[in-house]
């Protein structure tokens, strides 16, 4: 028997009265009446209603179905800002007060109280389905209980970090400086996800990105190809240049870094063979001919987004396009050490590979007119974007050493010889500004060894215009870049040369009634040396194709085309799309591409 | 009036009847059932009649992603609800290569036997009540909820703590708990004299107890008797001994046998457990400051984690016995198939069946609750 227990085989007859000693102790039992709960008890839930964005990961994440999102009119709704104005109900009947909600919420919105007591009375019988607000379901603030800690936190809030080609490897010439991920990386970061769909809601062309990142993370890059092409064809483009406003709205970017969904489709696209990629693409496409003809002026990503869906849909489409190459702005206006070219014409061979014949240097308005095309096709589509560059208008603006960053840009791409400045200054603070830059930075090193380029904005840098890895990026290249500076006059020496910029310091850009207006501090006034100064300050449509005639028939607003909500203009025949439109982003372009294609299909099918 | 044919049967006085012990009953713990056949009040045989508190655990296990099972398997045995969660995720650690950080470790020790005490004072309470003796109860109830309170104070839940998750555990151990846990101790084990006078040394209960449900060890083997109930034939086997996991290996402990292999011997198995309890539980509380360092490693998001394919076999030592999961992963975000080897299965199927032959119909509850069976286990 064991020694620590005084165990006998008999009794002794006095025993019982041990048990008198228990008269005066206190019982064991507990008192009945309320007790607070401990610190971290996981009671009923509290939501902060100003951090909640509507995600829906408690939902997911709840092992008992017990969340339901409910709509609450009223509340904020911005895909944009990566906001929906639900927030989550819980039903007490199925909660079992796990907490994983509150763990992998990714706002830290959602916690648990140390309120316990409900009672039910008859007439409220649903009073356990209840919309958890900062107050707790009675009202009483309680205090929080299980909450969101570092210790706990589900969500990896990290990204992983991409690679680099190091600044002194890639500031003479024009190789791509991102690595991609390898496609380890590519699963670990796409594991990332809590599938939102935020992404989704706030890509101008609904990208599939919640669908195409869980491919990834499967390891299934052609079903990611798959998904990407159910709404872009332009995804090498997007996947390497893109806006990404998907990661502004990412709800792991609440408290972290968002998911690199950019990256991922980058990676999707780099991981199928382009072989393989024509046949995805081609895997919707009808097999009949329609016998309609489509017209598209501009083979930029517009044009070809609306000729990929109208082709496949059986219809003949010939796209006009004035110069030597496809891809508009994509090609022409951003430079290969961020697009490499051969990933655009891998994406434009998808698109002809379906049946969309491009006519190459044909310049509508010169070699063919609107008239004939009018004439010749069922519809026709205008996507020539904003190919001519702003001027800054001021004093010696009109020298022949100050350039514009997109005609610059234009022949560097073209491979067409200039002569490459010495000194340089950029009058612009956007990432069209930084394109010029870098890339002039890169032919100094390459001519002179030494990179001397100056970028002057009028913003400064809280509000900077560029992305940040682009400024910083920059600066590794050896380009100095002065914020809150706005130009005064090109200096121009005796013999006419330009010498120089002036720029003075910047006080404020927008007036009181938030037009652009920028005043300047005369007294802060700067020489640049410069024996070129380059203007990046926004981009206009040349409008000389549409010819005199049908520019008066059209209707226009502030310079730009006026369109329905399809893009279709004042005339039956004719739809515009792309930056011309809406303004340069090229995700925003391929949107425009699907948008009038449905809307020509529509058109098409009621003739019929 | 008789049909004219009427004949008597002639039968011989027979006392054997079949009688439904449970699965509502005060003597049986949890919903289950026996359908006992007795001549008299003796038991002829009897069958073991569980499903009553049968939820498919372990099918549902394969419907819920890896992290949703951490609320899930808990819930497998109400009285003792740690090992099932600790056992759980050392199988995911197992099959994922995941490192859980010492300090972890320590902690779930800790939980473990926080577990195991509250466990077994339930069980000699329950014991306790099928004898006759209420006060008895009451005190295991009562001094358990004291646990209750601790766990309530560490893991945010008094019963369902859900407090380990793969990799290590949810929240560091809030300031204070340690003096609080100690001084709950102290008070544990200034108890056991109270336990012992009133339940474990009391003629009644040793009259009661002994030579009821009584088996060798060789019959212990052959039926799959695990944990104190082996442990009271004579045999000393314990997982955490013979098998470590965590930081048992690091700790002192005995492991009390005694010879009967009955229901005696099996209560003050649990008894002298107690004991042994606060002893390993006194040693956590000294060494678990020192051990510093993250309380869990870094996992995958729990919505799209696939954890390497594999099978994995963990076991942990229960209050009941020995308790492992099989788990087999195909690479996907959820179980292939979870099987639970709940010791008391076997403790409440043919254990119990075999031990209620020949004895007394009021005994049924007494062998089941020295036993410490534990119906969710055998109805997962």
């Amino acid at each position: 028997m064991s020694s620590d227990i005084p165990y006998k085989d008999k009794g002794s007859i006095l025993r019982p009265l041990k048990s008198l000693g228990f008269f005066a102790r206190k019982p064991v039992t507990e008192p009945f009446e309320p007790r607070p709960a401990a610190d971290s008890y996981r009671g009923f839930h509290v939501n902060d209603w100003e951090k909640c964005i509507g995600c829906s990961t408690c939902q997911k994440v709840c092992d008992n179905a017990a969340i339901t999102m409910v709509q609450i009119p009223g509340l904020p709704e911005d895909p944009v800002l990566g906001v929906r104005n639900e927030r989550p109900a819980i039903d007490y009947g199925r909660c079992c007060w796990c907490g994983l909600c509150v763990d992998i919420c990714p706002t830290g919105s959602i916690s648990l109280t140390t309120e316990y007591v409900h009672i039910c009375r008859e007439d409220e019988l649903d009073s356990y389905f209840i919309l958890p607000d900062p107050n707790g379901m009675h009202g009483e603030h309680f205090s929080k209980g299980w909450d969101k800690t570092e210790d706990a936190d589900l969500v990896d809030l990290q990204q992983q970090p991409m690679g680099e080609v190091e600044p002194q490897q890639r500031d003479d010439n024009f190789n791509e400086i991102v690595n991609g991920f390898t496609s380890q990386q590519a699963i670990i970061e796409a594991s990332r996800c809590v599938q939102c769909g935020m992404c989704h809601d706030s890509c101008p062309t609904h990208m599939h990105a919640p669908e195409y990142i869980r491919a990834i993370w499967e390891g299934n890059a052609e079903e990611a190809v798959r998904q990407i092409y159910r709404s872009n064809p332009f995804s090498h483009v997007c996947g390497r240049v893109c806006t990404r406003r998907c990661e502004t709205a990412c709800s792991i970017g609440r408290r972290g870094d968002p998911v690199a969904i950019r990256w991922l489709k980058r990676y999707a696209m780099d991981a199928v063979s382009d072989e393989r990629i024509r046949q995805i693409a081609a895997e919707d496409k009808v097999d009949y001919i329609s016998g309609k003809k489509v017209a598209i002026i501009g083979a930029g990503p517009a044009g070809l987004t609306a000729a990929f869906d109208l082709v496949k849909k059986g219809h003949e489409v010939t796209v006009f396009e004035a110069l030597d190459k496809p891809g508009g702005m994509t090609r022409y206006g951003i430079p290969e050490y961020r697009m490499p070219y051969d990933r655009l014409d891998a994406d434009v061979e998808v698109i002809t590979s379906l049946g969309v014949r491009i006519q190459y240097n044909t310049h509508v308005g010169q070699d063919i007119s609107m008239r004939d095309l009018e004439r010749d096709y069922d519809a026709v589509v205008v996507a020539i974007g904003l190919q001519q560059g702003r001027s800054t208008r001021i004093p010696g603006s009109d020298h022949k050493g100050v350039k514009k960053a997109v005609s610059l840009l234009r022949k560097i791409t073209q491979g067409k010889s200039f002569k490459v400045p010495r000194t340089a200054v950029v009058i612009g603070g956007g990432n069209v500004a930084m394109d010029i830059a870098r890339s002039l930075a890169r032919l100094q090193k390459q001519q002179y060894g030494e990179v001397r380029m100056t970028v002057a904005a009028l913003e400064d840098f809280d509000h900077f215009l560029a992305d940040p890895e682009e400024v910083t990026e920059s600066r590794e290249e050896g380009i100095v870049i002065l914020d809150s500076r706005g130009p005064k006059q090109c200096i121009i020496d005796e013999q006419g040369n330009l010498t120089g910029l002036v720029t003075l310091g910047v006080v404020s850009i927008f007036d009181a009634d938030g037009r652009f207006a920028p005043r300047y501090d005369d007294s802060d006034e700067q020489t640049h040396q410069a024996d070129m100064v380059i203007e990046s300050i926004g981009q206009m449509t040349d409008v000389s194709s549409f010819g005199e005639e049908l520019t008066e028939r059209l209707e226009w607003n502030r310079g730009r085309l006026k369109v329905d909500e399809n893009g279709k203009t004042s005339e039956a025949w004719l739809w515009s799309a792309g930056d011309m439109v809406f303004g340069p982003d090229v995700v925003h372009a391929v949107a425009d591409g699907h948008r009038v294609a449905a809307s020509i299909e529509e058109h098409l099918g009621v003739k019929q | 009036m008789r049909p004219e044919n009427y004949q008597a049967k002639n039968q011989p006085p027979s006392h054997e009847f079949e009688l439904n012990f449970g699965p509502n009953h005060p003597g049986i713990e949890g919903n289950y059932a026996f359908r006992v056949k007795l001549n008299g009040d003796e038991v002829l045989s009897a069958r073991a009649d569980g499903g009553y508190l049968h939820r498919g655990f372990e099918k549902l296990m394969e419907q819920r992603l890896w992290i949703q099972n951490i609320a899930l398997v808990p819930r497998i045995c109400v009285p003792d609800p740690v090992p099932m969660e600790v056992c759980y995720s050392l199988a995911i650690e197992e099959l994922g290569g995941l490192e859980v950080p010492e300090r972890a470790q320590w902690i779930r020790v800790m939980q473990l036997e926080m577990s195991r005490l509250a466990a077994h004072l339930f069980a000699f309470g329950g014991h306790a009540a099928t004898t006759g003796m209420y006060t008895p109860m009451f005190w295991g109830v009562a001094d358990r909820d004291l646990i209750l309170d601790r766990f309530e104070e560490l893991t945010g839940g008094r019963v369902y703590s859900i407090y380990n998750i793969p990799g290590g555990v949810r929240r560091e151990v809030p300031d204070g708990f340690l003096e609080r846990m100690s001084s709950l101790l102290d008070y544990l084990e200034s108890r056991l004299p109270d336990y012992d006078n009133l339940f474990f040394t009391n003629q009644v209960f040793i009259k009661r107890a002994r030579d009821v449900g009584a088996m060798t060890q060789e019959q212990a083997l052959k039926w799959g008797v695990t944990g104190p109930n082996l442990r009271a034939t004579g045999l000393k086997f314990d997982v955490r001994r013979d098998d470590p996991y965590l930081v048992y290996d690091q700790i002192d402990f005995d492991i009390p046998t005694e010879p009967g292999g009955d229901a005696l011997s099996r209560n003050l198995v649990r008894r002298s457990e107690l004991k042994q309890s606060i002893r390993i539980l006194r040693q956590v509380i000294e060494r678990l400051p020192s051990i510093k360092g993250p309380i869990r490693c870094p996992i995958p998001n729990p919505l799209a984690w696939n954890v390497p394919a594999g099978e994995s076999y963990t076991r942990v030592e229960s209050s009941k016995g020995e308790l492992a999961y099989y788990v087999v992963s195909t690479g996907g975000d959820k179980p292939y198939r979870v099987h639970v080897r709940g010791p008391s299965s076997m403790h409440a199927v043919q254990v119990l069946e075999n031990l209620a032959v020949g004895c007394r119909l009021e005994d049924i509850a007494q062998i089941m609750f020295s036993l410490d069976a534990c119906p969710p286990e055998v109805d997962r």
